[in-house]
């Protein structure tokens, strides 16, 4: 399985040269990948049940593996994922032929089968997470492949900004679900039962979970990515945005269905927005004129079909949600790669200058006319069987739910009249000005949509094929006990047979009302319905900006002063926050100080004053100088004559530099002018100081620990031959510091230098 | 004499805050060397004081008798007050390069890096 | 800075902190002193010759160039850890050599003090170079600026 995960991978680092090498034709070679990735996966059919698992360790510390299983559930979606791959690598070869970066598209194109299968296939949640990420970034890559137009660089930015805040919330939440758990590994989680729904994170880690799942899967309100992601060239679309990753969150949802599934919660938010989803994608369908667009809507609304079935988790609602996720990638893939045919050979995917292309098109039409009778449930269609299951699923339901059930007919009613729109108006009638000079597309073109919508005709017509190996199986995984599906096509002649004649006649008639007044229909609606969670995306985007730039100018107005302060305040509010924490004693022991301490105390602190207030710098520069010596002094009486004598010579050379450089330096006096908050910076100042006087004084309340300076104490002279202690702890026993801080003392001069040569190179 | 020296201390520490905060970059700088003062007397302190007894061992024995001042804190301290030196007179330089190339010595016109039409979105 | 009482005194001052300054260094082991202040103190003559005589008087003085005299206070603090090294003990291990002077008087030689000729050096060599550039700045006489 691993090999299955990384050969799309491999290919794709050979695709450009392939390209190179073979040019369109590098497309026949790289199909044979997922061709033979899908006979592999058929030939492991009978295995799904009860499924296989392979492990392979890759950062064992982290506990994160490359495991994969294969079950029903994994090899459905792995089977789409190869099988329509194969299709879509054959399709854009004629689509993008002679294109100039065709060599990148097969490189992102297979990068993002390989993440894909790799999503399904994972059985680690890290490995999981992983690929779910690469499929997003492949999304952004392929929305934005042709990125000289700001439209699809906006729809790419926009789809991977949602799906990637997608991806955070989805990584807290297993991250979350993986620690309560207590293993890392999805079988492990999901083998358990229903288990996490008693811990006390189950709401947050279902809301994170189910927020990663929905902005994937375009759910309501995170839907409006995937109409913009209608830039990408059609195969993408068509493999991406409609049978394989948007279903990712589908199949999370299914996956971890046995562990989080079942709770009142998740029937509510499953139900609830993807029935919300299913319908409004529908309705939008009919208000838009793009072909790709229309198709687009309905994937909205099949993506909110497939959420809305998994919600009440049962064996009826996972049955119709599996056959519905097969016959929706068969016929909407078709059908987008119709629609890919249409705009590549008449121009344009306008509905309203379509026509008549029946006889120029003829084979495109008839796979794109035998998808919309899947698409719009009609018998001797995989879809009518798909609504047979719905339906049973729905029945299933009805005692609670009866608006639902209203709601999934109002979709079945549209989805039935956008599929009648889409099989005929391009194609019939009059011969549109586009449609007159257009001709049959390749057969590398015609491959992917007349197989597909095969497919869907003779499932249709025998659906057993794959109702047991399929559909029962990875019902089977879902629901963790075994599922038999045994589909007969028309069960009899009652109320339900007589709904769906209904459902379709009212289809009609919307159809042909439809026709009539569509564009009014679009003039008074569109600004009305028209992109809610769009324009708040564009709003969002922009707060984004301007809070950033707002929270710039604040943090970061390029003033020294500020950024000053603003550290300070920081080390100062941190350090008071950490001594109001447990209880602190304080040394205030003030007495026994000798008259000459408290007076060379005095001259320091008087010293510092007048340097601190000083406006003139001789003033400044003397105070400093005081300042120094006074510290020498307070070394001197507290038996430290090296450090004394050290300070002593230090501060004479300090006031040395400093009169040398003030004297090359303009303005006598060192008032800074200028508004600056004074009161705030003498806060912060005073606060500093307050903090290091506590710390200091908590520090001396404990109890000192002399063990090593004792030890020095004796060790200088027998070991070290020294009788200066802090001679020999300088050159001897911590000479290494030592020699550090020479090299610093080397580097600042070096340094210096430097500025000093480049100032005079820079004035010469 | 710990805590009077704290209380000191603390004070150094406000005055080289204060004068840090300021826009005279010379006023900064003898904030800067304020500061190393502040630390290295914090450094020694921390140590503990002993009056008078500095860490020497009498010529002829092998340890000092009784209580001498730490000798580790005045290592640290001996060496970090070189290198304040070394860091102060480097910073003293490129503030007198800085005038020279930029002709002022207020931080808030020192704008190269971060030009204030920048700040526009 | 022409002030002749300055002249006159560093004639006698600057030498004998330079001696000064040695013998820092040489007793440091054992009394206050060392590298560092030795260092310090050297530094501070020569900066006293400089603003007496001019940096070039300083220069003379110095002999070499003074980010040469730190680079050779560096390599000396070096070579002081290969003694250790060929001996093969821990890094910095303190190596004595007590030659004998007759009349009981020992000349203690040790990697220690060759360290902290190291130092004395690099103080030296460091400060004085930032010092003599700043007096000696080709552009800027500090004698004009008012």
């Amino acid at each position: 399985m691993l090999i299955a995960v990384l050969a799309p991978f491999a290919a794709a680092g050979f695709a450009p040269l392939l390209v190179r090498l073979l040019g369109d034709r590098a497309g026949l070679v790289l199909a044979i990948v997922p061709a033979a990735t899908f006979v592999w996966l058929l030939s492991r059919l009978p295995e799904a049940t009860p499924g296989v698992l392979e492990a392979t360790p890759w950062v064992p510390g982290l506990d994160v593996a490359l495991d994969f299983s294969l079950d029903g559930l994994s090899l459905i979606f792995a089977l789409l994922i190869s099988g329509i791959g194969t299709l879509i690598v054959l399709y854009a070869g004629g689509y993008l032929k002679g294109h100039p970066m065709l060599g990148r598209f097969f490189l992102f194109l297979m990068m993002f089968m390989g993440a894909m299968q790799g999503v399904v296939l994972s059985d680690n949640v890290i490995t999981l997470f992983v690929f779910w990420e690469l499929t997003s970034l492949a999304s952004y890559l392929l929305v934005g492949f042709e990125s000289d137009r700001p439209a699809a660089r906006r729809a790419a930015l926009q789809a991977l900004l949602i799906t990637g805040s997608g991806g955070l919330a989805l990584l807290a939440g297993l991250v979350m679900l993986a620690e309560a758990g207590g293993s890392w590994r999805i079988s492990d989680l999901t083998g358990a039962g229903a288990w996490i729904q008693d811990d006390p994170l189950y709401r947050p880690i279902l809301i994170l979970v189910v927020l990663g799942c929905f902005t994937k899967s375009a759910q309501w309100p995170f839907h409006s990515w995937l109409p913009g992601a209608m830039q990408a060239p059609t195969p993408v679309s068509a493999y991406l945005h409609s049978a394989t990753m948007v279903k990712a969150g589908v199949y999370l949802l299914a996956r971890l269905d046995p562990a989080l599934g079942g709770s009142p919660e998740w029937l509510w938010i499953l139900t609830g927005i993807g029935g919300l989803t299913m319908l409004m994608g529908v309705v939008f369908a009919l208000l838009e004129t793009d072909l790709k667009l229309v198709l687009a809507w309905t994937t909205v609304s099949a993506l909110g079909t497939l959420v809305f079935l998994l919600g009440p988790t049962h064996e009826p609602g996972v049955k119709a949600a599996m056959a519905f996720l097969l016959v929706h990638a068969l016929y909407k893939g078709a059908l987008f790669m119709a629609a890919g045919n249409v705009d590549h050979e008449a121009g344009t995917r306008d509905l309203t200058r379509l026509g008549g292309l029946m006889r120029t098109m003829p084979v495109t039409f008839a796979a794109a006319a035998v998808a919309c009778v899947s698409m719009a449930g009609l018998p001797f269609g995989l879809g009518w069987v798909a609504k047979e299951l719905i339906g049973a699923a729905k029945i299933a339901l009805e005692d609670e739910f009866g608006i639902t059930v209203i709601a999934a007919t109002l979709t079945n009613l549209m989805l039935f009249c956008v599929a009648a729109i889409v099989a005929t108006v391009p194609f019939t009638g009059r011969t549109s000005e586009a449609a007159a000079h257009a001709h049959e597309a390749p057969w590398p073109m015609l491959a992917g949509p007349v197989m597909l919508a095969a497919l869907g005709l003779v499932f249709g017509m025998a659906p057993n094929l794959i109702a047991e190996p399929l559909i029962a199986a990875a019902t089977t995984a879902v629901i963790g006990r075994k599922a038999t599906l045994e589909i007969v096509l028309f069960k009899a002649f009652d109320w339900k047979f007589l709904l769906t004649l209904a459902t379709f006649v009212a289809g009609a008639a919307l159809f042909l009302l439809w026709r009539r007044s569509a564009a009014g229909w679009r003039a008074s609606l569109n600004p009305v319905l028209d992109r809610g969670p769009d324009r708040g995306y564009d709003q969002v985007m922009r707060g984004l900006a301007a809070l950033a730039a707002w929270q710039t100018r604040i943090w970061q107005p390029g003033l020294l002063h500020r950024y000053m302060a603003a550290s300070f305040a920081v080390v100062t509010l941190a350090g008071a926050a950490s001594l109001t924490r447990g209880e602190m004693r304080l040394n205030l022991d003030f007495d026994g100080g000798r008259l000459i301490e408290w007076a060379v105390f005095a001259v320091t602190a008087a010293s510092a004053l007048v340097a601190a207030l000083a406006t003139t710098r001789l003033l400044a520069v003397t105070a400093l100088g005081m300042l120094g010596l006074g510290v020498a002094m307070i070394f001197m009486l507290f038996g430290a004559p090296d450090l004394a004598i050290t300070q002593f010579m230090v501060e004479t050379l300090v006031v040395v530099i400093l009169a040398l450089v003030l004297i090359r330096l303009p303005g006598f006096r060192l008032s800074a002018g200028g508004a600056r908050p004074r009161w705030l910076y003498a806060g912060i100042s005073a606060g500093t100081g307050a903090l290091v006087t506590l710390l200091l004084l908590g520090v001396l309340a404990e109890p000192f620990d002399p063990r090593l300076s004792e030890w020095f104490g004796r060790a200088a002279v027998p070991e070290a031959f020294g009788h200066n202690i802090v001679n020999v702890i300088l050159v001897d026993f911590r000479a290494l510091d030592t020699l550090g801080e020479i090299i610093v003392v080397f580097a600042a001069a070096l340094a210096a230098l430097a500025a000093i040569g480049i100032g005079a190179r820079t004035r010469a | 004499m710990e805590a009077p020296l704290a209380l000191l201390i603390g004070l150094l520490t406000g005055v080289a805050t204060w004068l840090m905060l300021s826009r005279n970059l010379i006023r900064l700088l003898l904030g800067f060397a304020v500061l190393g003062n502040a630390v290295n007397l914090l450094i020694f302190t921390a140590g503990r004081l002993t009056r008078d007894v500095p860490p020497i061992v009498p010529a002829g024995a092998q340890a000092i008798e009784g209580a001498f001042a730490n000798p580790l804190p005045q290592a640290l301290v001996l060496t970090a007050i070189v290198i304040g030196f070394g860091l102060l007179a480097f910073a003293l330089v490129l503030a007198w390069q800085a005038y020279v190339r930029l002709g002022t010595i207020r931080t808030d016109e020192m704008r190269e890096a971060e030009p204030p039409e920048e700040a526009k979105p | 800075m022409s002030s002749l009482i300055l002249r006159a005194a560093t004639r006698v001052l600057a030498p004998m902190m330079l001696m000064l300054s040695l013998f820092l260094l040489w007793r440091g082991h054992n009394l206050p002193g060392g590298g560092f202040i030795g260092g310090l103190v050297a530094t501070s003559a020569i900066a006293l010759q400089g603003i007496a005589f001019g940096p070039e008087a300083a220069r003379r003085t110095l002999v070499l160039p003074p980010a040469v005299i730190a680079g050779i206070g560096l390599a000396a603090a070096l070579v002081a850890t290969l003694p250790a090294g060929l001996a093969a003990l821990p890094f910095f291990t303190g190596l004595w050599l007590k030659l004998d002077l007759g009349d009981g008087a020992t000349l203690p030689l040790s990697t220690p003090l060759l360290f902290d000729i190291g130092v004395f050096l690099v103080v030296i060599g460091g400060v004085c170079a930032i010092l003599l550039a700043l007096e000696e700045d080709p552009e800027t006489d500090p004698t004009e600026q008012p």
